[in-house]
C-alpha cells in the first residue's frame, strides 16, 4: 500500500517535471511566429531553448517509461484508449524536433518556412492535446473491464476536455514568454514582456474557469472535502500564478519565470491529489478505474524501480541545473554570427 | 488487414527507421569523442576541424535518431498493450531505467556539447562528448537487456495472469542480452568507421582536405579492423546461443527441415514452406550446421518439421536475412584488411578509395537485417516460448491503426529524404576551407550553424 502510494506520487511528480521543463520550450515555439518578426528573433528565440528542449523532452520518456514500469495496466490501456490523440502528439514532437536541427542548413527562404511551420505546429499541438488528455483523465475515460476504450479522438474534444487544453496552452505560452523575457534583449524582449503580461491575464481567466468546471465535471474536489488541508495545494498554486505577475510588474523575469513553474507543478498536483489512488478512471464504472493499488507492478520492480529512481532522479536534476547555469544569461549576438 | 498485421507493420517501419539512425551515432560518437581528445592532447588544429565536420554531420544523425526513438517507446503502450499489460513488470522498468539512467545523461549533455564550445575549456568539452558517447551506448545496453528478455525470458513467474519478476540479476545478466550487446554495439562501430572511410574516401578521391581526411580514414580503419574481427568470433558464440535457446530460429536461418546428426549446411536454398521442403538447394555440405550449432560435426540439429506449423518463423525472411548479413560480415574484415596494407599508400589506391564509397550503404543493410533476423525469426513469439505475437496487439480499431500506420509512412518519408539530403549536402561540401582561422572558427563555432 505504501509503496504504491509512493509510487502515485513520483509517477504524478514525473509528468509535472515534464510539463514544468519541457512547457517552456512549448511556449516560445508556439509564441515562435508571433514574436519572432525578422530571422535574427526566430534564430534567438531557438537558441534560447536550443540548449536545453532535448534534454526537457526526456521527462516524457521517463514519465512514460516509470508508467510502463511501476503501472504497466495503465500504461497499457492509456495510450491504446488514448492512441489517436498520442499519435499526434508524438508526430509533432518528431517534425519539431528535426525543425530545430535542420532549419539552419539550408539558405534559402521556404526551407526555413517549412520547418518553421514545424516549430510552430509540433509545439503548439502537443501544448493543446496534453491539456486535453489530462482533462479527460480528471473526468474519467469511457473504457470497459476489458480495458477496451469506447469512443473515438472526437469523445476526447468535449468541453471540458478542451477546456483542459486552453488551460495547458496557456500555462506554457506564459512559461514560454517568461523564458524570453529572461533570454533576450531589445525588441525581442520588449514583445515578451508585453506578451506575457496579456497572456497572464487570459490565463488568470481560463485558470479560474477550470477550477470551477472541475466542480462540476470532475470529482477531484472529494479528496479536498475529504482532508481540507489539501486545499492548500491550490492556495499555493494560486499564489504562485499572482506571483507571476508581481515579478513581472517588477521586472524580476527569473522569478516570475520560477513562480510559473511552481503553478505548472501545483496546477499538475491538483488534479493528482484530486484523482488518488485512480491514475486512470472510467467513465462507464467506477470499479473498472485502474488505481495505485489494481494496476501496479509486483513489489520487487516497484523496489527496484524505487531505488534506481532515488538513486538516479537526483543526478539528472543536478547536472541540468548545472546545464541551465551554464547557459544562464541573455542569448547574446555573437552567438549567432554566421 | 487486421490490427496485428497492422501493427506489427508500423513496429517494424518505425524501428527499421529509427535504427538507420541509432548504429551511427552509437559508432560516430566514440569516433568524435576521439577525435576531439587527439585535438586537445596535440593542439593540432586539423583535428579540431575533423571533429566539427564530423561532428555536423553527426549532429543531424542524432536528431532524426532521437525523435524517432520516441515514438517506439510509446507504441508498445498504443499498439502493444496486451503485451505491455503483460510483461510490464520486467520490460517496462527496463525501459524505464534507460530513460534514467542513459538517454537523460545523453540528450542533455550533446545539448552542452553542441552550444558549448565557448562556455566549456577544451578538455572539458572533449569530455562531454565522451560523456555523450559513453551514456549513448549505455542506453544501448538496456534496450538490448530488454530485447533480450523477449529472445530469452529469464528471471519470472507467471502470476496474477502476467509475467512478474522474480531475479533482477538474472534479466540483466541475461546471457542472450549480453551477446546480443557484444553483437550490435561492434556492429555499430563498424558502420560508423565504414561510414567515415567512404566520405573520407570521396575526398581523398577528389583530392581536397588530403591530410584531415586521410586522418580521419586511418582512425576509423582502426576501428573497423578490430570491430569487423571481433564481431565474426562473437558471431559464433551468438549462433551457439540461438541454436541452445531458440533452435526453431536456427533451423529457419538455415532451411533446415528434418532433424538428424551431421546436419547439413547448404549454401544456397529456396525453402517451399507449404510443403516443408526446399525447392532449390545447391551446395550441401554435410556436418557443417551440426558443427557451428553445437561445436560438433555429429551433433543433432532440431529441423523445422520437428516444430508446430503454427510455431515456425518466416523461413524465407529469416533464411535470406541471416544469409546477407553473415555475407556481408565477411566481406568487412576483408576490406579493412586490404585498407591497413594500404594505410599509407590511401592516394594511390584509387579502386580500394571507390570500392569503400561504395561501400558506405553495406554496413546498414547488414545491421537491418540482423535486427529482420533476430525479431522476424523470434515469431511467432513475441517473447519466445511466453506470448504470442498475435495475442500481444491492443484492442483497438483497425482504422486508427491504418491511419497512424500512413502517418509514419508520410512523416518519416518525407524526414528521411530531408534528413539524406542534408547529409549528402554537409559531407560533399567538406569541412570548408581551410584555416584563415578566424573566419572559420567563427563559423563552426556558432552553434547557430547547427541549430538555427
Amino acid at each position: 500500500m505504501v509503496l504504491q502510494s509512493i509510487w502515485f506520487f513520483l509517477w504524478g511528480l514525473l509528468w509535472a517535471l515534464f510539463f514544468m521543463t519541457d512547457g517552456f520550450d512549448f511556449g516560445v515555439g508556439t509564441l515562435y511566429p508571433f514574436l519572432g518578426k525578422t530571422d535574427y528573433d526566430k534564430r534567438v528565440m531557438i537558441n534560447s531553448i536550443g540548449p536545453f528542449w532535448d534534454g526537457n523532452e526526456v521527462w516524457l520518456i521517463t514519465a512514460g517509461g516509470v508508467t510502463f514500469a511501476a503501472f504497466p495496466l495503465v500504461y497499457a490501456v492509456m495510450f491504446s484508449s488514448l492512441y489517436s490523440a498520442l499519435m499526434l502528439i508524438l508526430f509533432a514532437l518528431i517534425l519539431r524536433g528535426v525543425a530545430f536541427e535542420f532549419r539552419g542548413h539550408v539558405d534559402d527562404p521556404r526551407w526555413r518556412k517549412v520547418w518553421d511551420v514545424c516549430i510552430f505546429v509540433g509545439s503548439f499541438t502537443p501544448a493543446l492535446l496534453f491539456g486535453v488528455a489530462f482533462a479527460n483523465i480528471f473526468q474519467g475515460i469511457p473504457f470497459d473491464r476489458q480495458g477496451v476504450y469506447h469512443g473515438t479522438l472526437l469523445t476526447l474534444l468535449n468541453p471540458y476536455g478542451l477546456l483542459g487544453g486552453v488551460f495547458f496552452l496557456c500555462l506554457f505560452l506564459v512559461h514560454g514568454a517568461l523564458w524570453l523575457t529572461v533570454k533576450t534583449e531589445g525588441d525581442l524582449h520588449e514583445r515578451s514582456v508585453s506578451a506575457a503580461g496579456k497572456l497572464w491575464g487570459v490565463l488568470l481567466l481560463v485558470a479560474v474557469s477550470f477550477l470551477i468546471a472541475s466542480a462540476y465535471s470532475t470529482r477531484l474536489y472529494d479528496n479536498y472535502v475529504a482532508h481540507p488541508v489539501l486545499f492548500s495545494v491550490i492556495l499555493i498554486t494560486v499564489a504562485a500564478l499572482v506571483g507571476v505577475r508581481v515579478y513581472l510588474a517588477k521586472g524580476a523575469f527569473f522569478k516570475a519565470w520560477l513562480a510559473s513553474a511552481l503553478t505548472i507543478v501545483g496546477s499538475i498536483f491538483f488534479g493528482i491529489i484530486g484523482l488518488f489512488p485512480a491514475l486512470f478512471p472510467s467513465s462507464i464504472k467506477a470499479k473498472y478505474s485502474l488505481t495505485a493499488f489494481n494496476a501496479s507492478s509486483s513489489p520487487l520492480t516497484l523496489k527496484i524501480m524505487l531505488i534506481v529512481v532515488i538513486l538516479f532522479i537526483p543526478i539528472v536534476v543536478a547536472y541540468q541545473i548545472w546545464t541551465y547555469h551554464l547557459f544562464k544569461g541573455k542569448v547574446m549576438e555573437e552567438d549567432l554570427e554566421y | 488487414m487486421d490490427v496485428v498485421m497492422l501493427s506489427r507493420l508500423q513496429f517494424a517501419a518505425a524501428t527499421m527507421f529509427h535504427f538507420l539512425f541509432v548504429p551511427l551515432t552509437l559508432g560516430l560518437s566514440v569516433i568524435i569523442a576521439y577525435m576531439e581528445t587527439k585535438y586537445v592532447k596535440t593542439g593540432d588544429e586539423v583535428y579540431l576541424r575533423m571533429t566539427k565536420f564530423w561532428g555536423k554531420l553527426f549532429l543531424i544523425n542524432f536528431a532524426l535518431g532521437i525523435v524517432t526513438g520516441i515514438t517506439l517507446e510509446f507504441q508498445f503502450g498504443t499498439n502493444w498493450s496486451r503485451y505491455s499489460a503483460y510483461v510490464g513488470d520486467i520490460f517496462g522498468s527496463l525501459l524505464a531505467i534507460e530513460a534514467t539512467a542513459a538517454f537523460f545523461l545523453e540528450s542533455t549533455f550533446i545539448g552542452i556539447w553542441v552550444f558549448g564550445w565557448k562556455k566549456l575549456s577544451a578538455k572539458a568539452h572533449a569530455a562531454v562528448m565522451w560523456v555523450v558517447a559513453g551514456a549513448g551506448n549505455m542506453s544501448a545496453i538496456w534496450i538490448l537487456t530488454a530485447n533480450g528478455w523477449m529472445q530469452h525470458p529469464v528471471g519470472y513467474t507467471i502470476r496474477n495472469g502476467r509475467a512478474e519478476l522474480t531475479d533482477f540479476a538474472a534479466v540483466v545478466f541475461n546471457k542472450f542480452a549480453i551477446l546480443e550487446f557484444f553483437h550490435m554495439i561492434p556492429a555499430a562501430f563498424i558502420l560508423g568507421a565504414f561510414f567515415v572511410m567512404g566520405i573520407s574516401a570521396y575526398h581523398l578521391l577528389k583530392k581536397q582536405h588530403i591530410d584531415l581526411f586521410t586522418r580521419s580514414f586511418r582512425i576509423a580503419l582502426v576501428f573497423g579492423l578490430v570491430f569487423s574481427i571481433f564481431i565474426v568470433i562473437e558471431g559464433d558464440m551468438h549462433g551457439v546461443h540461438v541454436a541452445e535457446t531458440q533452435p526453431a530460429k536456427l533451423a529457419a536461418m538455415e532451411a533446415h527441415w528434418e532433424t538428424g546428426t551431421r546436419a547439413p549446411i547448404i549454401l544456397f536454398a529456396i525453402p517451399d514452406e507449404e510443403n516443408e521442403r526446399n525447392r532449390i538447394e545447391i551446395g550441401k555440405i554435410p556436418g557443417i550446421l551440426s558443427f557451428l550449432g553445437y561445436h560438433d560435426f555429429n551433433a543433432e540439429v532440431r529441423g523445422l518439421k520437428d516444430f508446430p506449423r503454427e510455431e515456425r518463423p518466416p523461413v524465407l525472411i529469416t533464411l535470406f536475412s541471416f544469409r546477407t548479413m553473415v555475407a556481408l560480415g565477411t566481406l568487412f574484415p576483408l576490406l579493412t584488411i586490404i585498407g591497413w596494407f594500404r594505410r599509407n599508400r590511401l592516394m594511390e589506391s584509387p579502386l580500394y578509395l571507390k570500392i569503400m564509397v561504395w561501400a558506405i550503404p553495406l554496413p546498414y543493410i547488414a545491421i537491418e537485417l540482423g535486427w529482420v533476423l533476430a525479431e522476424v525469426g523470434r515469431q511467432p513469439w513475441i517473447v519466445y516460448g511466453l506470448m504470442k505475437t498475435s495475442d500481444a496487439a491492443s484492442p483497438v480499431a483497425g482504422t486508427q491503426v491504418l491511419f497512424s500506420l500512413i502517418g509514419f509512412f508520410l512523416v518519416y518519408g518525407l524526414l528521411g529524404a530531408a534528413g539524406f539530403y542534408l547529409m549528402a549536402k554537409n559531407a560533399k561540401a567538406g569541412p570548408g576551407k581551410a584555416p584563415a582561422e578566424s573566419v572559420t572558427m567563427k563559423m563552426d563555432e556558432s552553434p547557430e550553424v547547427v541549430s538555427g
